[in-house]
């Protein structure tokens, strides 16, 4: 299978007050399209980091980071946004939906940077709704809807504009297990039947069971046998 | 949905707050319409390039020896002269019948502002030959619902009546004033100043000020000299000024309603410039998790700016039209109600919607920028990281 991501010698820290924390350290890794990789770590180990890194909502400080071949460290503020709505959906733990918009409304806002007419808008809406099961709820907003409900409304928003990769973070996190557990069967699905690559942050061990593997990252490091299978 | 659906989503978030911040824009720009319409009213008088005013140097409301209009109107460079006094008249009630009645001199004052005093030749003779004959603007006439030959009792709020001892008098309304917009005569009532010499109890043989005529505009910077060094170092000393200027100072002496005006609106703009702003920046912040989700769809840190700046605009632009319109409903209610009042009739100018559009983008671009430029330097990492 090809790789879609490819990170090579990735340098990444922060400066917290007079301390710089180094987070990444030369680090390497492929992932191939069509694969479902749970990361699980420690808090503080580098997990979100790594994903703002995929997702192009940070720079690495070195090391280069390739998206179907493409270097996204190289691209401008301007190109990276248009790259990371056409490339990426995200998935956050506190599905991050607007309150003042219905669902439907949510899930369209990635495509009011697209050219697309708005019927084919409310078309591509209505298909993205249907994938998860919520055709019926479109016109209710964020506050009327359950947990697992408003988290399916952030997966239609994340894969309306049918990106190649779903970053996931802690997706399940404010979920009960059986809502979470419907959540990630939703995710899995669409890996297989659409391909979606999908690249899961989480905590949870069961979670972690419905990705085709799981990577462990402590300290900036993955464990390389994991890596290498 | 599009960008301004979301932005007008984005300004109805917390209707309470948002109506709280629309009121506040509406009395600011309803109060800076009334001013502009005012100053407007007073700026479209007619005025003569060659008719001047003589008054007190010391302001207008202190009078000047009858002497000194003889004086006046002999000195080179005056073609005629006529004299004027304010009666403070009222009719009925001192508020709502309050009216600005102008004893003159009759003959003198048809000559001095012949243009505006176009009325038939039988009034104006009646004019002239009865002391108690009274003239007025035709819409005060309508007001009132006073006819031709009709004895109208006016009250005066200063003077009192030597012959009966009280502060009415009685006059006989022999003719009507036609008044189109910018009339020098605008809500004028007009007596006789010897009729109204005679029977007051103080101040006789004084005069309110002295409006004339000079023989050609490029001598009234040497006749203005000339009529004030005339008087310099005596009791009355006179400041003599062209008509433009002695309309807005009496418009002003009628309580300086400019200056307050002014002082009130450019009040109330800096307090409103404080509370929008504010608020904007308040609202912004509340919203920063948003704001970092919108740039992660891939909405560009440009796009956030204009539309959290598109927001402080509508919003302003909402205030200032429910201000604009709330002033030209007002003007209109008070035109139809109180034609003919005292004072220049004020109606809703046009220029204030071009200068209320101009100020609502400043008020929206000021309140907006701060916020907007927030939201465009805001990190995503950072937006996320913030609780």
């Amino acid at each position: 299978m090809t790789d879609l991501i490819r990170l090579t010698d990735v340098e990444k820290s922060y400066v917290r007050g007079k301390e710089k924390i180094a987070i990444f350290d030369k680090l390497t890794m492929r992932i191939a399209e069509g694969d479902f990789v749970a990361i699980m770590g420690p808090s503080g180990s580098g997990k979100t980091t790594l994903l703002n890194l995929l997702g192009g909502t940070d720079r690495p400080d070195k090391g280069s980071i390739e998206f179907d071949g493409k270097h996204i460290e190289k691209l401008s503020e301007g190109q990276l946004t248009a790259w990371r709505s056409a490339n990426v959906g995200f998935i956050f733990q506190f599905y991050n939906l607007m309150p003042i918009l219905t669902a439907a409304q949510n899930v369209e806002l990635p495509l009011l940077l697209t050219k697309l007419s708005p019927k084919k808008r409310r078309e591509n809406v209505a298909t993205a709704l249907k994938i998860v099961g919520l055709e019926d709820r479109a016109k209710h907003r964020p506050r009327e809807m359950s947990g697992g409900q408003q988290q399916r409304v952030a997966i239609a928003r994340a894969i309306v504009s049918d990106p190649k990769l779903l970053l996931c973070d802690e997706p399940t996190g404010d979920l009960d297990r059986a809502t979470a557990d419907e959540i990630l069967a939703t995710l899995q699905t669409l890996n297989r039947e659409l391909g979606k690559t999908i690249i899961m942050v989480t905590h949870d061990a069961e979670a972690a069971k419905f990705a085709k593997r799981t990577l462990h990252l402590d300290k900036g490091r993955f464990d390389e046998r994991e890596l290498a299978a | 949905m599009n960008d301004l659906a979301l932005v007008n989503k984005n300004l109805w978030r917390k209707p309470v707050r948002t109506i709280l911040l629309i009121v506040s824009i509406t009395i600011a720009f309803l109060i800076l319409s009334l001013m502009l319409s005012f100053n407007s009213a007073i700026s479209n008088f007619h005025t003569l390039p060659t008719r001047m005013v003589t008054l007190s140097k010391i302001n207008f409301t202190e009078s000047l020896p009858i002497a000194h209009y003889d004086r006046i109107a002999r000195t080179e460079g005056v073609r005629v002269a006529t004299h004027m006094n304010w009666f403070g008249g009222y009719y009925q009630d001192p508020v709502r019948g309050f009216m600005p009645v102008f004893a003159v001199d009759p003959q003198t004052y048809f000559q001095v502002y012949s243009e505006d005093l176009q009325i038939p030749d039988a009034e104006r003779e009646a004019f002239f030959n009865d002391r108690t004959a009274m003239l007025v603007a035709e819409p005060v006439a309508e007001r009132w619902g006073w006819r031709v030959g009709q004895r109208i009792p006016i009250n005066s709020n200063i003077f009192t009546n030597g012959s009966t001892g009280n502060s009415v008098w009685e006059f006989t309304l022999v003719g009507t004033i036609p008044t189109p917009s910018g009339s020098s005569q605008t809500g004028s009532v007009l007596i006789h100043y010897d009729y109204f010499n005679e029977t007051i109890t103080f101040g006789r043989d004084r005069i309110g000020w002295v409006p004339f005529l000079t023989t050609s505009s490029e001598v009234n910077d040497q006749v203005a000299n000339a009529i004030d060094q005339r008087f310099a170092n005596s009791q009355d000393e006179t400041s003599t000024q062209d008509e433009a200027t002695f309309n807005k100072s009496f418009a002003a002496q009628l309580g300086n309603i400019g200056l307050v005006v002014t002082l009130v609106v450019s009040a109330a703009f800096i307090a409103i410039l404080l509370i929008v702003g504010t608020t904007m920046a308040l609202a912004v912040r509340e919203r920063t998790r948003e704001v970092g989700v919108m740039k992660t769809l891939g909405f560009s840190s440009a796009r956030v700016l204009r539309m959290v700046l598109a927001e402080s605009i509508l919003l302003s632009v909402l205030g200032a039209a429910f201000g604009v319109g709330a002033a030209a409903l007002l003007l209109s209610a008070l035109s139809g109600a109180g034609g003919g009042g005292g004072g220049p009739q004020i109606s809703f100018a046009p220029i204030v919607i071009a200068w209320a559009g101009v100020i609502a983008l400043l008020l929206g671009l000021v309140t907006g920028l701060p916020p907007a430029l927030q939201a465009y330097r805001m990190r995503i990492v950072d937006a996320f990281a913030r609780r």
